[in-house]
């Protein structure tokens, strides 16, 4: 099969020496300061359920079956009925072989199908595959395809090669959103997150997303706002908005707040909505429902009385 | 100033902090209350524990659920005598804090030693309650029928306000030789041993969330111990105010254990009695087919 024709022109590859270092003790210091503020009562009600309304809710495992993913739509589409007044979340994150029974069970929701695509986790495929890989999931009916990029070449400096892929799946997903996973607990320093996310940015993601939740470190506070910030710099550049997507180890209903006040206070209303910032878990829908059932009855609950997924 | 002024020595006091997940935190709140001797000189500042301690407390306390429950009844024996152990290595600390309390000299001497006894006692219990308590039933059908007890889960108990050590230890001994986690609120007046006693915990092989101690007010967190919905059974050993109604209320929510041990001796004798133990078991019944 021969390398698809690209519409890359190299000059849209951004110069990434032109990417302001990051500070990284300043970036520590400021996400300490947003574990601090005091989410109390009504407020913290709203938060959890904007949270809620923003979780992909995802299983990536090579264990699921169609039925396992079945019982997951049925979570996505009753959270907890006996709590009222409740959104549903943003859309079911599975792997593109799971993508159609996903979209059937879903018929009729409001909620998307993601797909992670171009052989995730480690996106050690060639590109070719890769490309096939997104067009069978979009072709199922995913709604939205969480990529990874090629860490390697990322690393190697080839990043006229990661900014063309990028830019080749994104014209391969036609309709369907794009999230860039950067996997930036391969990355290894702030300073290449920030390069990454301007990459991404550039070549046409709709998202960036930190991790693929196969590798740890996986989203971080230190990390999450370098890539905010990355999306502020693009905007006030280009006047497009990009996405957020932190996922992986955000488990707690008061980290979803804490990583809501970073993006208040980063990048500002605009960006509070399930359009442009998304949860990737699995397990923090349940601390979330948890949280809310608290506020309602004022008893600290139990585990034992929410569905698993 | 004098060479020997000079020279007298501050003593080092002890910051009497909370137990939780095996780790010495403060209480989040960062509220204390102090707590005198006979003479009206502050003794400690104790924490006064908030229901988000709690909380946490009870996080610890399941997660340790699975893990000691599954740990062999001997091993459970084995731990229980090695607290015994490690007490009577401080019984000079433990009557020291009694008596400052002010408890005689005598009495703390006898209390100690009650406690490091009843610790025996249930550790020897370890492998031998469920022997008693199982059964085999006999039924009409070709069924091999038969009753075995398990670890309610997690235990919060309000320990009794005026025995600050024998009561103490005489509510936690028979609910974890059996299997379970513990959540403790220490006597609100006689806090120092509960606290002393969870430093005897963490070097006793005590894996970490299997006892948490906290100390405060009952009346504050007594609503909460009774309405947490991963509590499974509440131990209670005063009722002031009628609190022991309310504490059975607040318990129906998830249909608790409610074990009342009101005005109870706590030197007295029928406290070692492998019923403490069975109070928080779950009796599981299997129904084996069997050929004729």
């Amino acid at each position: 099969m021969s390398e698809p024709a690209l519409h890359v022109k190299p000059s849209l590859v951004p110069d990434l020496n032109r990417v302001p270092p990051v500070d990284e003790v300043g970036v520590i210091e400021r996400t300490t300061r947003f574990c601090k503020r005091s989410i109390k009562k009504d407020s913290k009600i709203e938060a959890l359920k904007l949270a809620l309304s923003m979780i992909d809710l995802t299983t990536l495992e090579g264990q699921d079956t169609p039925g396992k993913v079945r019982q997951l739509c049925q979570k996505a589409i009753h959270l907890h009925d006996t709590l009222d007044d409740l959104p549903h979340v943003a859309a079911v994150c599975v792997y593109p072989t799971m993508v159609g029974v996903a979209k059937n069970a879903l018929t009729g929701h409001d909620i998307n199908v993601a797909s992670v695509a171009t052989a995730f986790p480690s996106g050690m495929a060639p590109r070719a595959v890769k490309l096939e890989d997104t067009r069978m999931a979009v072709g199922d009916g995913a709604d939205e395809i969480d990529m990874v990029i090629s860490r390697g070449a990322f690393l190697q400096g080839e990043y006229g090669l990661v900014f063309e892929e990028i830019a080749a799946i994104k014209e391969a997903c036609g309709d369907a959103h794009l999230k860039v996973i950067l996997e930036t607990g391969e990355l290894g320093t702030l300073d290449r997150v920030r390069r990454a996310s301007v990459l991404a940015m550039h070549a046409g993601a709709d998202f960036i997303k930190t991790s693929t939740g196969k590798i740890q470190p996986a989203a971080t506070m230190p990390v999450t706002l370098v890539m905010l910030q990355a999306i502020r710099d693009y905007y006030y550049e280009t006047d497009r908005r990009v996405g957020m997507k932190p996922a992986g180890g955000i488990s707690k209903a008061k980290q979803a707040i804490q990583y809501l006040v970073m993006l208040h206070e980063t990048l500002g209303n605009d960006w509070m909505t399930p359009d442009l910032f998304r949860f990737g878990a699995s397990s923090l829908a349940n601390d979330v429902l948890m949280q809310l059932q608290k506020q309602k009855t004022g008893a600290y609950q139990s585990a034992d009385y929410f569905s698993k997924d | 100033m004098s060479p020997k002024a000079a020279s007298k020595r501050v003593p080092v006091a002890k910051t009497y902090k909370i137990y939780i997940g095996g780790k010495f935190p403060r209480t989040e709140s960062g509220r204390y209350y102090t707590v005198t001797d006979k003479s009206g000189d502050v003794m400690a500042n104790i924490c006064q524990g908030s229901r988000k301690d709690f909380r946490e407390a009870v996080v610890a306390a399941r997660a340790a659920v699975p893990g000691w429950s599954s740990t062999s009844a001997y091993l459970r024996g084995q731990i229980l005598y090695r607290i015994g152990e490690m007490l009577e290595g401080r019984r000079a600390q433990f009557i020291a804090e009694l008596t400052s309390q002010g408890v005689a000299s005598a009495a703390a001497e006898a209390e100690v030693s009650a406690t490091i006894d009843r610790l025996i006692y249930y550790a020897g219990w370890a492998d031998k309650y469920q022997q008693v308590f199982s059964s085999v039933n006999p039924v009409s059908s070709s069924h091999f029928n038969f009753s075995v007890l398990e670890a309610t889960g997690v235990v919060a108990i309000l320990a009794p306000e005026q025995s600050g050590l024998l009561g103490l230890i005489s509510n936690i001994a028979p609910a974890i030789v059996g299997g379970n986690t513990c959540v403790v609120l220490g006597s609100e007046s006689l806090p120092l041993c509960a606290i002393s006693f969870a430093e005897v915990l963490e070097s006793s092989d005590v894996p970490a969330g299997v006892v948490n101690i906290l100390t405060g007010f009952k009346e504050e967190l007594r609503e909460h111990f009774a309405s947490h919905m991963d509590v499974n059974a509440i131990v209670y050993c005063d009722d002031e105010q009628n609190s022991g109604a309310e504490i059975q209320q607040a318990s129906a929510i998830n249909i608790k254990r409610v074990i009342s041990r009101v005005d109870r001796r706590w030197d007295d004798a029928e406290n070692d009695n492998p019923y403490l133990i069975s109070d928080t078991q779950e009796t599981k019944t299997t129904w084996h087919p069997i050929g004729r």
